[in-house]
C-alpha cells in the first residue's frame, strides 16, 4: 500500500509530495512533508524559511513534538492526529507532544489547498497524510538501526520509541534521530494493518485537558507581551456606517490611554479604535466615546420586514436546484392530500465562549501575528496586505481557540484587518485587538436568516408523490473565493445542501433558492445549510409519518433510497439501542426522532422530552452515527455529546437575532442565550457504527438532527407543529 | 488608582488600579493569571467564576474596591485544595473539556457545589452549574465528573 498514491486517489488532486529531512541544532530529526497543489488562494508559495516546517521533531530528551496543521478549538485534533502519527511511527505516546502549527505552505489542508478548518475535514483530510507521516518516519529510523547493526530492516521491529533487532538489540528512536535524518526518505512505505494500530480506532484522552482543567493552557485571548497594548474598536451600530463626528475629549484623558483614532471596518464602513495600556482601560475609553455615526445611503435591515419580504419571495421560483419529475400531484391532489408549511429561521450568531481577538506586531518590513484562526492562510494574506507586506513576511502563529463553530474562518478576515490596521498606526508595539462579547453579538457574521416553503402531495401510500420546496435566505459564499466553488446555476450549495441532496426518495421534487441582497454580513454556523434544511426535511418527515399513521423510524426507513444505507444503518441502531427506554416511557414524556447524513457522516437521534415550566426537558438523547473508521472514539463521542447541545441554540427560547432599524436587539449572553445545562439533555448515548471506511466529520454532523428531533417530541406532546425558531411558545 | 491588598491562592498580592477595576481584570493583567475567563462582563456565563471568601463568585462584575480582605481563590490554585484536585482529575479521566474556554468556570462552580454538598444528586448540579455556559456543550461529562469525583471523595 502506497501512502502517496493513496491519498491523490482519495481526493482526485494530481500533486507531489516530499519529504525534507534535516538533523536540527538542537539534536534530533525533523521531517517535513511537502505537497504541491493546486492553489485556491491566489498566494505562491512563500520560500520556505520559517523553522518549524516540519511535521516530527524528535529530541534528544525522547520527546516527540508533532505538528498539527490545523486550529484546536474543541475538536480533538491536537489530539487526533498526533495520535494517527505517533501509531504509524510506533511512538511512545506517553512522549508525544501536539503543537499548533504556524501559517506556512506545508500545512495547507491537503484537500482545500489553504490551511484551514472547516467542513469537518481535520481527520477527514489529514487521517492518511500523518499516517504516511509516521510510517515514512518509522521507516527512516529503522534504516538508522539496521545500518547500526549491519541487519536488514525487515530483521527489525518497533514499538514505543524502540527498534529492536534480530539479536536482541536496542536502540531508542532519540538515539538513532541523527542518523535517521541521514537516511533518503522512502518513496513509498507500507502502512499498518487496522488489527496493528496501537492508537488509531482506540479511545484516546485528550494531551490538552491537563492544562485546560489548572488554568495553565494559553487562549489567544490569553497573549501577553512585553510592551503589549490592547484595543478596542467602537463599531458602527448599522453596518457600514462611518463617524460623522468623534468627540474623544474625555477618553483621551483618562490614564492609559496610548491613542483614538479611525480605522476600516467590516462591510466598507469605519470604527474608531481605542488603545490603551490595559483591557479595562480601553473598554472605560470607549464607553466615553461620544459618536455621531453617518447612515447615509445604507440599507437598515429590519427582521419583521425581512420576515415579510421573504415569505412573498418564497410563493414564487427562484433559481433551480433540483428538477426531477413533475409536480402535477401538487395541482392534482385534494388540499386535504397536501402539506403547505412555511418555515422561518432566524440570524444565529456563534459566539463562541473566547471573545474574537488576534495580536499584531508590526516592524515596518515585517510582523509577526498570534491569531486563534481556522483560516491561517487567507488571515494572514489580509493582515499582509494591510501593512503593505507580502504574506512571506507576516510570521502567523496558531493560537489555541476557545471555540469557533465557524466564526474564526471570515473570508475577509475583517478582525485581522482592524488588528493590522491598529498595529499599523502603532508601529513596533505589540497591540491585542479585543472585541468584547458585545461586539461579538452585535458584529455581524451570522448564520443568515431564512424561510422555506414546502409544498407535498401525499400519495395514496402515505409517501410524498410530489414536493415543491422554495428557499429564501442570504447566500454565504457571494463575493468570497469559495463562491466559483460553491455556486451552481445561481444556487449557493450551502443554502439548499440537505434538502437538495435529501436521501429521501422524492421522484418528483423541485428544489429552488432566491438569494436576497441583505445589509447583514452572513457565515457558515456549524454544520451550515443543513442547521435549517434539516430541521425542515425532519419535521415535514415526521408530519407525513403522523398522517401515514406510521412509526416515524419504520416511515424514514421505507422511504430512504437505496444509496442511504449508512443512514438506515444508523437508524437501525439507534431504533436498537433506544428501544427499551422508549418503549417504557413515563406517563407525559414523548419521543422524537430525526436522521440527517451530512460531511460524510450519517446520524440518527432519538429523544425524550417532556414539557416542564412552559420548556422542553431533554431527559435522553439517543445517538447513532458512521463516520466511516472513529479514529478517536472517545472523541466522536464528545463531540456527538456536545454536538446535539450546540444544536439546541437553534430552539431555546433567546435563540435569536433580529434588527429593527439596522440596529441588532441584543448585545449579550442576557438577551442571544445559548443552551445552559438544564437546556441541554440530561444523558446522551453515542453509538457508533463499527466501520472500516475512509473517516468522515465528526465536528458539524452532531448538530443538524438534535432540533429536529426535540420539535418532533414536542409535536406529538402538543399536537401543534413548530415551524418557526426559537421555539419561544410551546 | 487605588492600592489594594489581596490574597490571592494564599499568596499576599498588592496592585494599584481604578478602583471600578473588576477583579477579573486584576487577575489576568495585573496578576498575569489569565487561567479566569472574560467571556461576557456580565456575569451570564460563568467563565469569571473564582472563589470569594470560598463562594463561587464572577469575578467579572466585582470591583476590585469591594473585595475587600476576602480571600480569593482562582483555577490556578484551586489544585492545593482536596476537591479541587479531585474535581480537577475527575475532569481529566472523564475527558470533559473541548475547546476548553468555560472549563476554569466550570471547574470553581464544581468545587464550591462538593465543598457545600458532598453527595449531590442532579438537581444540585443544575442549579450550581446552570448558570455556566459551555458553548462545546460539555454539559453531560461536567455532569458525570462531577459524581464521579464525588465517589472519589466519599
Amino acid at each position: 500500500m502506497s501512502g502517496t498514491s493513496v491519498i491523490g486517489k482519495e481526493s482526485g488532486l494530481s500533486r507531489r509530495s516530499f519529504l525534507r529531512v534535516s538533523a536540527t541544532a538542537a539534536g534530533g530529526l525533523i521531517v517535513s512533508l511537502y505537497l504541491d497543489f493546486p492553489l485556491v488562494a491566489q498566494q505562491k508559495p512563500s520560500a520556505k524559511t520559517y523553522p518549524p516546517d516540519a511535521f516530527v521533531h524528535i529530541k534528544p530528551d525522547g520527546a516527540i513534538i508533532i505538528q498539527v496543521n490545523r486550529l484546536e478549538f474543541g475538536q480533538g485534533v491536537q489530539t487526533a492526529l498526533p495520535a494517527v502519527l505517533a501509531d504509524e511511527m510506533d511512538a511512545d505516546w506517553s512522549r508525544v507532544v501536539g503543537e499548533l502549527a504556524p501559517a506556512a505552505d506545508v500545512y495547507k489542508d491537503p484537500v482545500f489547498g489553504i490551511q484551514m478548518v472547516g467542513g469537518s475535514g481535520s481527520i477527514a483530510h489529514s487521517f492518511q497524510q500523518y499516517r504516511e507521516l509516521g510510517a515514512k518516519t518509522r521507516a527512516m529510523l529503522v534504516a538508522a538501526a539496521a545500518e547500526r547493526w549491519k541487519v536488514r530492516p525487515e530483521q527489525c521491529r518497533t514499538e514505543a520509541s524502540l527498534v529492536h533487532g534480530p539479536g536482541g538489540q536496542s536502540a531508542t528512536y532519540a538515539s538513532l534521530a541523527e542518523a535517521a535524518a541521514r537516511m533518503p526518505v522512502p518513496e513509498t512505505v507500507p502502512l499498518k494493518k487496522p488489527s496493528e494500530f496501537r492508537l488509531i480506532g482506540k479511545e484516546t484522552r485528550r494531551l490538552d485537558s491537563r492544562a485546560k482543567c489548572d488554568g495553565s493552557v494559553k487562549f489567544g485571548l490569553d497573549l501577553d507581551l512585553p510592551g503589549m497594548k490592547v484595543a478596542l474598536v467602537a463599531h458602527p451600530p448599522v453596518f457600514g456606517a462611518w463617524p460623522k463626528t468623534v468627540d474623544d475629549k474625555q477618553a483621551r484623558s483618562m490614564p492609559g490611554v496610548v491613542d483614538i483614532f479611525e480605522i476600516p471596518t467590516l462591510a466598507k464602513g469605519k470604527a474608531v479604535a481605542v488603545v490603551a495600556d490595559k483591557f479595562w482601560t480601553a473598554k472605560q475609553a470607549r464607553d466615553r466615546l461620544q459618536i455621531d455615526w453617518n447612515f447615509n445611503g445604507l440599507d437598515k435591515p429590519d427582521t419583521s420586514q425581512l420576515s415579510q419580504d421573504y415569505k412573498k419571495l418564497a410563493a414564487t421560483p427562484g433559481n433551480v436546484a433540483v428538477n426531477r419529475g413533475d409536480l402535477k400531484a401538487l395541482d392534482t391532489s385534494a388540499a386535504s392530500d397536501r402539506i403547505l408549511a412555511e418555515y422561518e429561521f432566524p440570524f444565529l450568531a456563534h459566539t463562541p465562549m473566547e471573545p474574537l481577538n488576534t495580536t499584531v506586531r508590526f516592524d515596518g518590513d515585517r510582523a509577526e501575528v498570534w491569531a486563534p484562526s481556522q483560516f491561517q492562510t487567507f488571515d494572514q494574506m489580509a493582515i499582509a496586505e494591510v501593512l503593505g507586506l507580502t504574506p512571506d513576511r507576516v510570521v502567523f502563529h496558531t493560537e489555541m481557540a476557545g471555540g469557533g463553530f465557524g466564526r474564526r474562518a471570515v473570508p475577509d478576515s475583517h478582525v485581522q484587518r482592524e488588528a493590522a490596521a491598529i498595529a499599523k498606526r502603532l508601529k513596533g508595539t505589540p497591540v491585542k485587538l479585543v472585541w468584547t462579547r458585545e461586539d461579538d453579538v452585535q458584529g455581524g457574521y451570522y448564520r443568515p436568516m431564512y424561510v422555506h416553503r414546502v409544498e407535498v402531495a401525499v400519495g395514496a401510500d402515505g409517501l410524498p408523490s410530489a414536493w415543491r420546496h422554495v428557499i429564501v435566505g442570504q447566500s454565504i459564499v457571494a463575493g468570497t473565493p469559495f463562491a466559483a466553488m460553491l455556486t451552481k446555476n445561481g444556487v449557493d450549495e450551502t443554502v439548499v445542501e440537505g434538502v437538495a441532496d435529501t436521501h429521501y426518495e422524492i421522484a418528483n421534487f423541485h428544489v429552488s433558492a432566491h438569494q436576497p441582497t441583505v445589509n447583514v454580513p452572513v457565515l457558515w454556523w456549524r454544520s451550515v445549510g443543513n442547521t435549517h434544511t434539516a430541521f425542515v426535511m425532519e419535521t415535514v418527515i415526521d408530519e407525513l409519518a403522523i398522517r401515514a399513521n406510521s412509526d416515524p423510524i419504520a416511515y424514514r426507513r421505507k422511504l430512504l433510497n437505496s444509496e442511504a444505507k449508512n443512514l438506515i444503518g444508523v437508524l437501525d441502531l439507534m431504533d436498537q439501542k433506544s428501544a427499551a427506554w422508549r418503549k417504557n416511557l413515563v406517563q407525559g414524556h414523548a419521543v422524537g426522532v430525526a436522521c440527517h447524513e451530512c460531511f460524510g457522516t450519517s446520524v440518527a437521534c432519538a429523544v425524550d422530552v417532556s414539557i416542564e415550566n412552559q420548556k422542553p426537558r431533554i431527559h435522553r438523547a439517543t445517538v447513532a452515527l458512521d463516520c466511516g473508521r472513529a479514529v478517536n472514539p472517545l472523541t466522536v463521542e464528545s463531540q456527538f455529546q456536545g454536538g446535539v447541545s450546540f444544536g439546541l441554540s437553534q430552539i431555546v427560547p433567546r435563540g435569536a437575532i433580529t434588527f429593527k432599524d439596522g440596529y441588532v436587539e441584543q448585545n449579550n449572553f442576557d438577551a442571544y442565550t445559548p443552551p445552559y445545562m438544564a437546556d441541554a439533555p440530561t444523558a446522551v448515548d453515542v453509538h457508533i457504527v463499527p466501520s472500516d471506511a475512509a473517516p468522515s466529520g465528526c465536528g458539524e454532523p452532531p448538530v443538524p438532527v438534535i432540533s429536529p428531533a426535540v420539535a418532533n417530541a414536542l409535536s406529538r406532546l402538543t399536537g401543534k407543529r413548530y415551524r418557526s425558531l426559537p421555539i419561544t411558545t410551546l | 488608582m487605588q492600592t489594594y491588598k489581596l490574597t490571592v491562592n494564599g499568596q499576599a498580592k498588592e496592585v494599584t488600579v481604578d478602583p471600578s477595576t473588576p477583579l477579573l481584570w486584576v487577575l489576568r493583567e495585573e496578576l498575569k493569571m489569565t487561567g479566569t475567563k472574560y467571556g461576557c462582563g456580565i456575569s451570564a456565563c460563568g467563565a469569571c467564576t473564582v472563589h470569594l471568601a470560598g463562594i463561587a463568585t464572577r469575578s467579572c462584575v466585582v470591583p476590585i474596591s469591594l473585595v475587600g480582605d476576602r480571600a480569593i481563590v482562582t483555577i490556578e490554585g484551586i489544585g492545593e485544595d482536596r476537591v479541587g484536585r479531585a474535581v480537577q482529575d475527575a475532569w481529566i479521566s472523564e475527558d470533559v473539556v473541548q475547546c476548553g474556554y468555560c472549563q476554569s468556570g466550570q471547574i470553581m462552580s464544581a468545587v464550591a457545589l462538593l465543598k457545600s454538598i458532598a453527595k449531590p444528586n442532579d438537581a444540585n448540579v443544575e442549579a450550581s452549574m446552570g448558570g455556566n455556559l459551555c458553548r462545546c456543550g460539555t454539559y453531560v461529562r461536567i455532569r458525570k465528573a462531577i459524581m464521579t469525583a464525588s465517589q472519589r471523595l466519599a
